[in-house]
């Protein structure tokens, strides 16, 4: 318990001025929509495809009052609703294909790393050649495909942002592990009779999903763009299956040239601060827990700080 | 690698541009495989319900796809190699058609965008790595961070509302009916055209519809390059040569433009190979919001058409330009610095 209080405090204790704040403003933030996901049916007045409330229809585009905050679109619904049950479609979208990528990358990545062969090389070539693929269109390709299979709803968008995001945790988990498996503590385990199997489970793992958590915040911030990209296009989830920031802005363009702005500002603005608030975390997470990036930043905070000071002086 | 020990440049750039062929090879591939042996049917999902079964079983038949996987995938690795993209099942059309139509307005954009990108983002990265922690440091790094973070339709929308509407600029198009109908298509680049017809009003419409558009793109990669040469200016700031330079007296600011410059525009080569692809993505999102008939916009209509011949067509030529601008991005890179060249 101790040691993981510690861990999380680590990326607090070994940052200072604006590198921490920076880290706590996008704690902070990304806590409030995963809240707002939560409690979305507490915190919005009305439902995502509520077009009416107490035997009243809900006026078409009106403006922002005292019932509306954020006005309504042009389906009737509610804006000021649809942007918080947002934020429950983007992190659940998120958190699924999050989880389908780890688990998928890592076994593969340590079962490649490990045992080498033909199965990697084999994986590492399908895999740089997923990854050199522009990414936008690979998730479009897949959703086009899974939307064909399964239908346009939060399990496709999640399984095709997790296909373009496996290969990098594959290639961080594998070349970990090719390193990691030539370390003494392996060899040791293997002469005390370790399977392969064990020694995988209880040796390496724990070694090579240390990034894991690095790279699944950073990818967060690209998924919930790539989630509303698709939106946008129309090939997400359909609007009265959840609301989703991304078609809503879609369905708000078509408003834009009769001057009306409520429709697209608002959910606009809450991919653009969850976004800035998962890239925040992830930044402070990546310059604390990467030992290379951590060097390389400190060295020039005290350096030319000093030297510059100095001159004024 | 082996037997590169001498460095040498052409062998390096040989080796790079061979490498190419598998390169292509394993992309082509993963687009068969993705497309082609995921289950439902192309055919009937494009034309299903405009034709009776036995024309559709004929379309089938034409298109060769009741053949056996591997020798749909062998027609689809020879016709490429013979740069025939296939048609689209929709319309009907060679997919290179497709490609010279909207592949100019594509073009066009992205080299806007990434002109636009150059002249603000380098000043401003430059500006934010000499002048490290100020007020100007922070602001501009937020920028940066804040043109990443909102996506390209937010940014196209706000610009639509807030500043097409005020100042009256065309949001969607890539020129009005009448220049279009007025430039005769020498290249199939609306851009290069109109210059050469010399019409003065249709020059004005094209780039004031090209204008908000490459902004909106350009506003993208701008955030990139913004980060690139601030943390490249800091790092080559470090250098002993740098040191070296002050300690000889030479001003900071000469500093920075005479010797650290050069070296931190380096990598900026590099990411623009990389940001590529990232573009491409953005093309696509920038073309719907602004109804720019490029490619990217075709590939949407096209997949809401559910055009599986279309989709395959457009997605080949995409992969291979990716590899082939890696490609060409590191053979730059090799000739203007030595040094990567191991």
């Amino acid at each position: 318990m101790r040691r993981i209080l510690s861990a999380l405090a680590k990326p607090f204790s070994e940052t200072s001025g604006l590198a921490r704040w920076m880290l706590v403003i996008g704690i902070v933030l990304t806590a409030v929509f995963v809240f707002l996901a939560i409690f979305a049916p507490w915190v919005a007045p009305y439902g995502f495809a509520q077009a009416s409330a107490h035997g009243t229809d809900f006026p078409k585009l009106g403006h922002p009052d005292g019932t509306h905050w954020f006005g309504t679109d042009r389906l009737f619904f509610d804006v000021y609703s649809r942007a918080i049950w947002g934020a429950r479609t983007a992190i659940e979208v998120v958190l699924l294909s999050i989880l389908v990528c780890i688990v998928v990358g890592v076994p593969l990545g340590l079962i490649s790393g490990y045992y080498g062969g033909w199965l990697d090389r084999i994986l590492v070539l399908v895999m740089d050649a997923l990854f050199a693929f522009p990414s936008f269109l690979l998730a479009i390709v897949f959703s086009f495909l899974l939307t064909n299979i399964v239908g346009g709803s939060v399990i496709a968008v999640s399984l095709s942002l997790s296909a373009i995001y496996i290969p990098q945790y594959y290639r961080v988990v594998r070349n970990t592990t090719v390193s990691a498996k030539e370390a003494t503590y392996v060899e040791a385990a293997r002469a005390m009779g370790a399977s392969d199997g064990v020694i995988m489970r209880r040796y390496l793992f724990g070694n090579v999903v240390q990034s894991v958590p690095v790279i699944g915040t950073l990818n967060a911030a690209d998924a919930i763009l790539t989630l509303a990209g698709l939106g946008f296009l129309g090939l997400g989830i359909q609007s009265t299956q959840a609301a989703e920031w991304g078609h809503d802005l879609n369905r708000a363009l078509a408003d834009a040239g009769s001057g009306v702005w409520w429709t697209g500002l608002y959910p606009g603005l809450a991919i653009v601060l969850l976004v800035t608030a998962l890239t925040l975390v992830g930044e402070g997470l990546n310059e604390t827990l990467n030992p290379t990036l951590r060097r390389r930043r400190l060295l020039p905070v005290l350096l030319p700080a000093r030297a510059e000071t100095e001159e004024v002086r | 690698m082996a037997g590169t020990g001498s460095g040498s440049l052409p062998r390096y750039i040989a080796q790079r541009v061979l490498l190419v062929i598998p390169m292509i090879w394993v992309i082509l591939t993963l687009v068969f495989v993705v497309l082609r042996v995921a289950p439902g049917d192309p055919i009937s999902a494009a034309v299903g319900g405009k034709l009776d079964a036995d024309a559709l079983a004929q379309r089938r038949e034409a298109l060769g796809l009741n053949r056996p996987m591997i020798a749909q995938y062998w027609d689809y690795l020879s016709s490429v190699a013979h740069l025939d993209f296939g048609t689209t099942f929709s319309d009907n059309q060679p997919v290179l058609r497709v490609i010279r139509d909207n592949g100019g307005a594509t073009l066009s954009l992205t080299l806007a965008a990434f002109a636009i990108a150059l002249v603000v983002g380098i000043p401003l990265g430059l500006l934010a790595g000499r002048y490290r922690d100020s007020v100007a440091d922070v602001v501009i790094r937020l920028f940066g961070i804040l043109s990443y973070a909102a996506p390209i339709f937010f940014v196209g929308f706000l610009l639509q509302v807030y500043v097409a509407q005020p100042l009256g600029l065309p949001t969607g198009g890539a020129s009005s009916p009448m220049t279009a109908f007025l430039v005769t298509p020498h290249t199939h680049i609306l851009l290069i055209d109109v210059f050469l017809s010399g019409n003065g009003t249709a020059i004005t419409d094209v780039l004031k519809h090209l204008l908000l558009p490459s902004l909106t793109l350009g506003l993208l990669i701008c955030g990139v390059f913004i980060r690139l040469v601030r943390v490249n200016i800091l790092q080559t700031m470090q250098a002993d040569y740098v040191e070296a330079a002050e300690a000889r007296g030479i001003s900071r600011g000469k500093v920075t433009r005479r010797h650290a410059l050069r070296n931190a525009l380096v990598p900026v080569v590099t990411v623009i190979g990389l940001q590529f692809a990232m573009l491409l993505g953005g093309a696509v999102l920038t073309e719907s919001t602004f109804n720019w008939p490029g490619l990217g916009q075709k590939l949407v209509d096209y997949i809401n058409e559910r055009d599986y011949g279309a989709v395959q067509g457009i997605v080949t030529i995409f992969a291979i330009a990716v590899v082939l601008v890696s490609v060409l991005v590191d053979v730059v890179n090799a000739l203007i610095d030595p040094r990567v060249r191991y």
